[in-house]
């Protein structure tokens, strides 16, 4: 599984990447191999504050639905809408062309919760025991 | 279930070698996709793709036709099924709820064989053999036989050419005795994806062999239970467990034209008052206006009242928007209604349809 080095992730298979006071934050490649064919992406409205831990978006693959977890307290401030009119861009390009949103980060504190990449890998490790 | 409680194909090895991911279906570890389910089910509409379906369960009947003929167990005559026909039902409990669907196969005029469900298979046995005749033989053949489906628009052109031209004169729902890598199969143009297609019987030592054949032909790639799910959904053929159960009858499904009435068969009785007095429960097929898609359990309303359930649903790669089954209350299903589709996450719109969804199958042709 592809685990870029210059970002942040989450346990629930997020990868954040701060940028000053921006964080944006997409599904990571095993997330989205997990998930296989993903059909369907809802993401909320740009401007919203979203708190940490409540649901930032929903993505539907051909088997299940499942929902993504906002890593971070802040305000939206720009979604990408290519990953809604082409849900299919999450499985080709997870890092790349398919992050979900942009956020402006109000608490950095929280960025203590989040997982280094070598974290993350020995995490992935452990789930495939 | 843990995977290790799971039985295992024969084909296991070849699927972790093609990259499968694996997950248990009906008691077995299965491959569900290799390269994705949207790419497999397009391919199967396409080309042809190559299922391993050695999970599913096949008994022997050895019986004089004259024996056969009065059984109660199956909705259709066995003895009346021409030789080399195949042909799909039910067996019925006394309240007509469906114990498991099947094909018969007539593969002598004294011999069938019957194809069930994976995770109904032991459960059929006794059933079947509980209600047969004494001097009727039934004789499970499940662990020693081996089931590849191989399924498309090509699949016609491919198994010519490695069990011979005479499999181009089976019309859909026969059968036969071929001759495949110098081994005796039984091939059937059945299936269960709308197209083209055939499903191979053999010795289950060969599994790998014929596995490896087929697939040496490039027009034909590896397809999992996954994309098996999506393309059968789109034709509305019923899967056991999802859509129809021992608490469903035929007539709730919409699978009244597998039942002979001019037979006796168990639960029949049940059918007859439930046609006299009108099913309570109606099946459904229906759209989703977007992308979204109806999942399994969701609730179906129409307008603020709760009238049905979502047997299956999925996204339909052919057609690019949710599609799904149910079940709704008797007076909710008319065609061209509007419903909607809830749980706790979300509603989405939906229109009840006709069936089935996909039209362009290949398999009568």
């Amino acid at each position: 599984m592809n685990v870029p080095e210059d970002l942040l992730y989450t346990k629930e298979h997020e990868w954040i990447k701060i940028d000053e006071k921006l964080a944006t934050i997409g599904i990571t490649d095993y997330a989205q191999h997990s998930l296989g064919d993903i059909t369907f992406v809802q993401l909320p409205e740009a401007g919203a504050d979203i708190n940490k831990s409540a649901v930032l978006a929903t993505v539907e693959s051909v088997k299940a639905a499942s929902d993504v977890y906002a890593p971070l307290t802040g305000k939206m401030t720009k979604i990408n809408q290519d990953i809604v009119d082409s849900p299919e861009l999450v499985n080709q390009s997870p890092y790349e062309k398919a992050w979900f949103v942009i956020i402006q980060v109000k608490d950095f504190a929280e960025k203590e919760s989040l997982l280094n990449p070598s974290d993350y890998k020995k995490y992935l490790d452990e789930l495939a025991k | 279930m843990k995977n290790k409680a799971l039985k295992q194909t024969p084909l296991l090895n070849q699927h972790k070698d093609l990259g499968a991911k694996l997950g248990p279906f009906g008691g077995w570890l299965m491959p569900i996709q290799y390269e994705g389910i949207i790419a497999e089910h397009i391919w199967t509409r396409q080309s042809a793709s190559l299922f391993d379906i050695c999970h599913m369960g096949e008994f022997l009947i050895h019986a004089e036709p004259k024996n056969i003929e009065s059984d109660n167990i199956f909705t259709f005559r066995l003895s009346s099924m021409p030789l080399g026909s195949c042909k799909y039902g039910f067996m019925l409990n006394e309240t007509g709820g469906i114990i498991d669907d099947l094909v018969a196969y007539r593969l002598e005029t004294g011999k069938w064989m019957i194809v069930v469900n994976a995770s109904t298979k032991d459960k059929d046995l006794l059933h079947i053999s509980g209600n047969l005749s004494p001097e009727i033989i039934i004789e499970d053949i499940s662990a020693k036989t081996a089931k590849l489906d191989l399924q498309g628009p090509l699949s016609g052109d491919i198994i010519s050419q490695l069990a011979g031209e005479g499999i181009g004169g089976l019309k859909y729902y026969q059968c036969g005795n071929f001759i495949l890598l110098n081994r005796n199969v039984i091939i059937s143009r059945t299936g269960y994806t709308g197209e083209l297609g055939f499903e191979i019987y053999a010795d289950r030592q060969e599994t790998a062999d014929i596995w490896d054949i087929i697939l040496a032909d490039k027009r034909v790639k590896p397809a999992g239970l996954g994309a098996r799910d999506t393309l059968r959904l789109e034709m509305c053929y019923p899967l056991y467990g999802q859509d129809i159960d021992d608490k469903t009858t035929p007539l709730e499904a919409g699978l009244e034209q597998f039942v002979d009435f001019k037979k006796d068969f168990i639960g029949k009785n049940a059918l007859l008052k439930q046609r006299e007095e009108g099913a309570s429960k109606k099946i459904i097929s229906f759209i989703s206006d977007t992308r979204r898609s109806p999942r399994h359990g969701d609730k179906i309303y129409s307008e603020d009242k709760e009238v049905g359930f979502v047997a299956s649903g999925s996204f339909s790669p052919s057609l690019g928007f949710g599609i799904g089954i149910g079940y709704v209350e008797n007076g909710y299903d008319w065609i061209g209604a509007h419903i909607s589709i809830r749980n706790e996450r979300s509603e989405l719109a939906a229109q009840i349809t006709d069936r089935p969804f996909y039209r362009k199958g290949t398999a009568r042709r």
